[in-house]
């Protein structure tokens, strides 16, 4: 994974670049099943390999294919690297206090969790203890999520779906944009 | 001092710091949006690995399982995986309207653009 | 679109039906396995964006018209805080599921159908009408 994410920093050519995002996904989505999370594996492979990839198809199907190479200059080459290796420094900081991975014993699985697991059964009745807990322990994260996808279905149709009028001098003519498309 | 047991967050922390940094370091826009989803998907691996437990299964009630990993974090990065999706459609397609109104997606070239005005 | 590459159009007309019947067992069975609405729903979008990659936008908006899916994804809004609503009027709280049946237990069971299915129906009409407007746009 982190051969391909390197390699995603370094590509020029985006179509090189969705794909290689997608693999990304697709082995994130093995890692989750290594980590026994199969409903989160089954979702990741879905939606990240499956829908995300076909949309950033599309776009660069309307943008450009290639990454136009940059002149660097000095000054801005350090600051995002110092800023990136500053946050990884703190962050592994902070991990130092967690403890082991797969500890039976840490925190996080102390106070709520072992109410779900046991009381799941005799509560609910159905096997899969992460619906149970999606749709009906915690159903009104799943109301907002719904509703997010709802709201992004129309912020996508509000931007996207309406054709393009030919205004005085705003917005672009077909004419004018396949003339850039020349020149890109 | 530096506990074997924590080597996986530290991978998982050097795989979020590279999306971190095509997000902030990348000019162009569709780079950007394929950083920031290797930064998410590297969060939700970090969180997912934090609810393991050894010798655990996966949390489906079945004959013979007694041990089982922590459902909660799995409900949290479902919803998780789903708004960002949701993100990344919005983000592309204002990418595509930024190209159909200054014809171009690199960050430089948008902001000579702006400076034009 | 694709006139001239009979495999992939027979292929796909083939696969169809198997990728829209296991997105309806996903969807069903999240109970007993991994599963449940969201992935039902996106495996499901994902039968008709093969359609619409390997036949074309037109006929692909000819057999699922794009009003029809503005509507089924507000309706699976609906259909999610309307069952909350129903167990407001039943006795209990908002989305608490144990007064819809006889009994708690398969009152639950059928809360969470319901709910699931409303995800899911909301989850497919969403991605699939996105997946329209970028394919639509370009022309």
């Amino acid at each position: 994974m982190a051969v391909t994410a390197i390699v995603i920093l370094r590509i020029k050519n985006l179509f090189t670049v969705v794909m290689l995002g997608g693999i990304y996904s697709l082995l994130s989505a093995q890692m989750f099943v290594n980590l026994d999370a199969v409903d989160v594996a089954f979702t990741e492979a879905a939606v990240g390999a499956g829908v995300s990839t076909v949309l950033m198809l599309g776009t660069l199907a309307l943008t450009s294919r290639e990454e136009k190479s940059e002149k660097k200059s000095s000054r801005t080459f350090w600051l995002p690297l110092v800023v990136v290796f500053s946050t990884g420094v703190a962050l592994i900081y902070g991990t130092l206090d967690m403890p082991d991975y797969g500890d039976p014993n840490a925190p996080v699985h102390h106070h709520v969790a072992p109410r779900y697991l046991l009381d799941s059964e005799g509560e609910v009745g159905m096997p899969n203890i992460v619906t149970s807990v999606l749709a009906s322990y915690r159903g009104f994260d799943t109301l907002g999520e719904t509703t997010v996808v709802f709201t992004a279905l129309v912020g996508v149709l509000i931007l996207l779906a309406t054709r393009r009028r030919r205004k005085d001098n705003d917005a672009p003519t077909l004419a004018d944009l396949e003339e850039q498309e020349d020149d890109a | 001092m530096i506990n074997p047991g924590l080597y996986n967050y530290w991978i998982v922390i050097f795989l979020m710091m590279i999306g971190f940094y095509i997000v902030i370091a990348r000019g162009n826009l569709v780079k950007k949006l394929v950083g920031l989803n290797i930064f998410q998907t590297s969060v939700f691996v970090l969180y997912i690995s934090m609810g393991k437990v050894v010798g655990g299964t996966a949390p489906i009630f079945g004959e013979g399982f007694e041990v089982f990993s922590n459902p909660l974090p799995h409900v949290l990065i479902l919803t998780a995986i789903v708004v960002g999706v949701a993100t990344t459609a919005l983000g592309l397609s204002l990418v595509v309207r930024i190209r159909e109104a200054y014809g171009t997606i690199e960050e430089e070239d948008i902001h000579a653009q702006e400076e034009d005005f | 679109m694709m006139k001239r590459k009979p495999i992939l159009r027979v292929t796909s007309k083939v696969f169809m039906p198997f990728i829209l019947l296991f997105a309806l067992y996903v969807q069903f069975h999240g109970d007993f396995g991994p599963g449940g609405g969201f992935q039902a729903g996106v495996i499901f979008a994902s039968s008709f964006i093969l359609y619409a990659l390997i036949f074309g936008l037109h006929d692909a908006k000819m057999v699922m018209p794009a009003r029809v899916l503005e509507v089924l994804a507000a309706l699976g809004v609906l259909l999610y805080a309307g069952v909350g609503v129903v167990s407001f009027f039943v006795g209990d709280n908002y989305l608490n599921y144990n007064s819809l049946a006889h009994d708690p237990l398969h009152g639950q069971h059928y809360g969470i159908l319901l709910v699931e299915l409303g995800v899911g129906t909301t989850v497919f009409a969403a991605m699939t009408l996105i997946f329209y407007t970028f394919a639509g746009r370009g022309r």
